[in-house]
């Protein structure tokens, strides 16, 4: 027997080690379409309940929209299930081509190439674009499938400090040897909801000769007047070099990704970026979903309107009752609780009082700076969040934090 | 040593704290181990002491336990320059 004794023993040590530290992942189990109200049973085998989810990445609430139900519907019956292909053999349709081409005028960017998601797009572009003459030098808390599509490449790898653009130019000072050099940085940080400061990062780019790299997941749809995205809110629309974003949150929330930006970099990718060229083509339901999301926002920004105004509304609910809250622009709400155990705490209690929100600590967020993060939708209505408040309220309450800044629930909680 | 203990740690708080970061760092402080430098952020560590003391440290020899501490960054440099 291959699998042996030993190696299953092994395993469940490692597992148990990770249960011990409290980093064990457990998922909850919905029962019922992504919206706002979703049933949910948790732990597994505990009744369904009904709970208020503050914590999809649903911004736009699409994910369920019946527009876009009714496009894949009609993409299924039209183009089928799957291709049974990549795209470059027999898996390209014109479907994708026409959402390309869409994605493209929407990012404002120069040609777009789809990929089977963001993590397999930001896998994918740093290899094919540069060579070991080049340097990446990113921000130190982009997503994590920005450090892995990194550590890909044959290129320097280095990094600059949160959105500090002193210390972003002194590495663009040290790396002038270099053959090319790309500045790397999420649009809105997952973690915090903290906007790049693209216009500032474009100019230094312009100064010392970089390109600029961007993924607005947690922007595209949404972020800037008309929701195109970080660029857009920064002034700096149509000057990223290189754009990547899902399909998976506020652009309909199923699957897919991009790489959008100049035309040779997008051409380098289809023909040298791997998780494009060995992965399955997007199926056509979703392409077809994915183009009626694109019709509903296009010149309709009365979704994004609304999340602004439930952003608005939510982070000043929270701020009003004495919660610490990271300070953003955008539909993510970070309630900083700075202790593990108390987010854990927190979390638990807050389903208890009907509402969905999970608590992240160290290794997601750094040591010390443990949070419940909230995310708002366009999908969420006013009594939504009326109960997502006097719940955080009560639970707050309980734990004797409103009011308290990080040094008080320090003192208090330990860190 | 003292002064090559000094330079470096001057050199990890520049570097790798942040404003807001809670933390004090002396020359024990684990500092990939204890989350403050990320093994991507050494990449630029490695660079600064090859550059400051005009040694080579093989990648091999770069590991994220090497440079955990300032006091262990301090030995790998002593080693490397004796070479």
């Amino acid at each position: 027997m291959v699998y042996s004794p030993e190696t299953r023993t092994g395993y469940g040590q490692e597992l148990a080690a990770i249960k011990d530290a409290g980093l064990f992942k457990v998922e909850r189990s919905i029962h019922s379409p992504q919206s706002a109200e979703i049933r949910v049973r948790f732990p597994a085998g505990a009744p369904e309940r009904e709970v208020l989810n503050f914590c999809a990445n649903n911004y736009l609430g699409l994910s369920s929209h019946p527009d876009v139900i009714a496009a894949a519907h009609a993409g299924l019956d039209d183009r089928g299930y799957g291709m049974s292909s990549v795209r470059f053999i027999c898996g390209t349709q014109d479907i994708h081509h026409q959402l390309e081409k869409k994605l493209t005028e929407f990012l404002g960017t120069e040609d777009t190439l789809l990929f089977p998601s963001c993590m397999d797009a930001n896998a994918g572009v740093f290899e094919a674009v540069l060579g070991p003459e080049d340097v990446m030098i990113a921000d130190r808390l982009v997503h994590a499938s920005i450090v892995d599509g990194m550590r890909l490449a044959p290129a320097v790898r280095d990094t600059f400090k949160h959105s500090d653009m002193g210390h972003l130019e002194r590495k663009l000072e040290e790396h002038q040897d270099k053959r090319r050099r790309v500045i790397i940085t999420d649009g809105v940080f997952s973690m915090d909801g903290d906007l790049a400061r693209l216009d500032e990062i474009v100019a230094l780019a312009k100064k010392y000769d970089a390109m600029v790299f961007v993924d607005d997941s947690h922007a595209s749809g949404f972020i800037g007047k008309t929701g195109r995205g970080t660029h857009e809110h920064c002034g700096v629309f149509g000057e990223i070099d290189i754009i990547t974003t899902t399909l998976g949150k506020g652009l309909g929330g199923a699957s897919g990704g991009c790489v959008s930006g100049r035309a040779e970099i997008v051409e380098m990718c289809r023909q040298k970026a791997r998780p494009y060229l060995f992965s399955n083509t997007v199926a056509p339901m979703i392409v077809a979903g994915a183009l009626k999301v694109l019709d509903l926002i296009f010149t309709d920004t009365s979704r994004r309107d609304k999340l602004e105004w439930n952003t608005g509304y939510w982070r000043k609910g929270l701020v009003e009752m004495g919660l610490d809250v990271k300070e953003g622009d955008s539909p993510i709400v970070p309630v900083m609780l700075y202790n593990a155990k108390l987010a854990q705490d927190m979390s638990r209690d807050l389903y208890d009082e009907g509402i969905y929100a999970v608590g992240f600590f160290f290794p997601v967020v750094p040591k010390g700076a443990a949070r419940i993060r909230t995310q708002l939708s366009a999908a969420h209505e006013k009594e939504h969040l009326d109960k997502g408040l006097e719940a955080f309220r009560k639970v707050a309450g309980k734990h004797g934090i409103l009011g308290l800044g990080k040094n008080e629930i320090k003192d208090r909680f330990g860190l | 040593m003292d002064d090559l203990k000094q330079t470096i740690l001057e050199y990890v708080i520049d570097e790798y704290v942040e404003e807001d970061d809670d933390i004090e760092v002396g020359y024990d402080t684990e500092l990939i181990s204890g989350g403050l430098v990320d093994s991507f952020s050494m990449v630029s560590l490695k660079r600064f002491l090859e550059n400051k003391y005009d040694i080579q440290i093989p990648d091999a020899d770069a590991s994220p336990e090497a440079f955990d501490t300032v006091n262990s960054i301090a030995a790998l440099v002593v080693r490397f320059r004796g070479k």
